[in-house]
């Protein structure tokens, strides 16, 4: 279905969150001003604008589609009334300006209200045209298109934080652009005989403070840190991140389920977080040799693993997220001085997890209408890895694979989160009292 | 667990084996769960015909599974002797089942022809041979496929063979590089490539969204065999494209 949700991201406020789909969609949500006498309940939020980002190609010299599907969105800081987000496919990038309209010219002296023209000799007096209030009308335009600079899907876009610069990833290459200009290559591991091709790139980001910095992650499990003022193509990593492997777990899947499906920099830049398919973990900068912190996702798969090869899930792509950072956050009631303490990343059955980093505490909630009534607290779920099953959890074998939870946003001031299902976005938002 | 209700699973916890092979009280060998794995792997990787280009990674996650299964079975010698024996005879039961199982999933599947596992053993086949081949074109590999099944199991293999093997593996990568397919060098190497050529290599893997053992297993056709229904169907849809291009230029 083309409106499979793709990607999710809140923008610098919060105010806005703008999802992508996969017929080439973007939709934006807007929250509410705060009701001044309803203290007790957040805005909520209602769409703002709906958009076409990209349409289907067809690349005429593979024979080949070229999928309309937003694989990121994400946005730039806001400079003036308008607000500006790059979105991409597998091939290109797009700067798209949403602005605002809300008074429109009335009274021109040469033209009816319709536009039609008035004959020249029909105009006695002159008047000058004023500005009219009107209906708020919200207009997306594309301002850049980034292209054919991709041989292969791009899996990764990341704003620099000099906020003229970002950079686009695909599985062997990534890019830099200038926001005005085009593009230089600043990563290639394509091996000059394709026949050597044992590893790709899965996942890219820029530092959020050190405008030179940036990493990326791959296939097989490794982070690599460059810095562009070493030299002008980051061959060389400055940094390599790559935990040995646990030969007791040791099976044909290990390099599979180590592939780094998303990489996320804390907020303060001193650590970053990596999603692989069974497990986040949390990686002290200055450490290369193993992750300081991991939580297990859904460790119970681990023994399904083969079934899920089969049915291709070993290779979904999952997510993860920091909650934001200005605020911290209380979880199940304890109090937090860590800013970047929670993180949060899903799992199948519209489940999705929460790991507190200080408590070590972590839960699992389900994004589905059928099981939570509105505005009610979400109830916690447990999955029975095995044994004797309790009350109120649920088998490993009775989980739905077809409903997965691979992209989630965390609002970067409040404690709202977004949470996509398959053709379905949640938002919820914390107790307050 | 699944959404097709599948009995048949790999081997996923002894509680689970029990369950499921109605039947069969020993748990399968390690060896035939391996090669098992290998078969599926392979079926993973063969070129389908599709519109959308493959996922590169997922690919190339395949493919060095596939390598480490291939690097354990010649240490350990069962790569000297895959037999055509008991396991052969239980893998192609289940060859046939799934293509059977492939034929009534998918509509556009009216008409085609086997697995593309198949078009790995006729790789096998060209080097056996060792004369510098005459291309086999690649309408060729979609033949009589109980002939291709049974060479898959018939197959003596010599190290030769594990080369070869290799040497297909990484075709598979090769054409990615921007090649022009079917140049005249490529007409009359040895090594087939016009069979992976950059169409058939690029619109064979699937991007694979959806669930279910089936959706992995489509069969095999070629961008140059013009009698499959959907060449025909993707055929249509180029035509209109430069029907188009004709038009507004």
């Amino acid at each position: 279905a083309a409106d499979i949700i793709s990607t999710v991201e809140f923008n610098h406020s919060g105010e806005l969150l703008a999802t992508g789909d996969k017929g080439g969609r973007v939709v934006i949500f807007q929250q509410e001003q705060e009701n001044k006498t309803q203290s007790h309940s957040r805005g909520e939020y209602n769409v703002y604008s709906t958009f076409q980002s990209h349409e289907p190609e067809f690349d005429y010299l593979k024979s080949l589609e070229i999928e309309e599907k937003i694989n990121k969105i994400r946005w730039l800081p806001q400079k003036n009334a308008a607000q500006f987000l790059l979105s991409t496919n597998d091939k290109t990038i797009k700067l798209w300006k949403i602005s605002e309209r809300d008074k429109r010219p009335e009274g021109y002296n040469l033209k009816e209200e319709d536009g039609r023209y008035r004959d020249p000799t029909t105009v006695t007096t002159l008047r000058v045209p004023v500005f009219r209030p009107m209906d708020l009308m919200v207009e997306a335009s594309p301002r850049r298109i980034f292209a054919n600079a991709h041989t292969y899907h791009i899996n990764s876009i990341s704003i620099n934080s000099d906020y003229e610069t970002y950079l686009s990833a695909d599985d062997l290459r990534i890019n830099l652009w200038h926001l005005e200009i085009t593009d230089r290559n600043i990563v290639d591991i394509k091996p000059a005989n394709m026949e050597e091709l044992t590893e790709v790139i899965t996942a890219a980001e820029f530092h959020p403070n050190s405008c030179s910095t940036f990493v990326y992650s791959s296939s097989k499990g490794t982070i690599r840190l460059c810095d562009m003022r070493a030299s002008a193509l980051c061959d060389r990593h400055s940094k390599l991140f790559e935990e040995p492997e646990d030969p007791s777990n040791r099976s044909f899947f290990s390099e599979i389920i180590s592939s780094i499906s998303d990489v996320k920099f804390s907020h303060s830049g001193r650590y970053m977080m990596t999603r692989d398919y069974l497990s986040v973990k949390i990686w002290d900068l200055n450490m290369e040799n193993r992750p300081v912190e991991t939580y297990q996702v859904h460790e119970y798969l681990r023994s399904k693993l083969c079934s899920l090869y089969e049915n291709d899930c070993i290779f979904d792509k999952f997510e993860c997220c920091w909650n934001g950072s200005d605020r911290q956050v209380e979880f199940l009631s304890l109090c937090t001085s860590n800013l970047s303490n929670i993180v949060m990343t899903g799992s199948y059955n519209n489940f999705f997890r929460m790991f507190d980093r200080n408590t070590k505490r972590d839960i699992t909630l389900e994004a589905s209408r059928e099981n939570n009534k509105p505005r009610t607290v979400l109830k916690p779920r447990k999955v029975c890895a095995s044994g004797k099953r309790k009350k109120d959890e649920i088998s490993v074998d009775s989980l739905d694979f077809n409903k997965k939870i691979l992209h989630t946003a965390w609002h970067p001031k409040e404690n709202i989160i977004a949470v996509a299902t398959t053709n379905n976005l949640y938002i919820f938002q914390d107790k307050m009292n | 667990m699944f959404v097709r209700g599948l009995k048949r699973k790999c081997f996923d916890g002894e509680e689970d084996i029990e369950g499921t092979l109605a039947g069969i009280k020993a748990i399968p060998s390690y060896n035939l769960q391996r090669q098992s794995l290998l078969d599926m792997s392979l079926v993973k990787l063969q070129l389908c015909h599709m519109l959308v280009e493959p996922n590169l990674c997922r690919s190339v996650l395949i493919a060095n599974t596939v390598r480490q299964i291939q690097e354990e079975m010649t240490q350990d010698g069962t790569w000297q002797m895959i037999n055509a024996q008991s396991t052969g005879q239980a893998s192609l039961d289940r060859l046939v089942s799934t293509d059977i199982l492939c034929r009534s999933s998918r509509d556009q599947a009216e008409g085609k022809h086997v697995p593309a596992y198949g078009t790995f053993s006729k790789d096998f086949e060209n080097d056996q041979a060792q004369d510098s081949s005459e291309t086999m074109s690649t309408a060729s590999a979609v033949q009589a496929p109980r002939n291709l099944q049974s060479n898959v199991w018939e197959m003596e293999n010599t190290q030769e063979n594990k080369g070869n093997f290799q040497k297909s593996l990484d075709q598979i990568f090769e054409t990615l590089d921007n090649k022009s397919p079917n140049s005249v060098e490529d007409l009359f190497s040895e090594v087939d490539n016009s069979y992976y050529d950059l169409d058939t290599m690029l619109t064979g893997m699937m991007s694979n969204t959806k669930m279910g053992h089936c959706d992995s297993l489509e069969t095999f056709s070629s961008s140059t065999n013009t009698a499959s229904n959907s060449n025909c169907k993707s055929d249509l849809n180029d035509l209109d494209h430069i029907v188009e291009i004709l038009v507004e230029s």
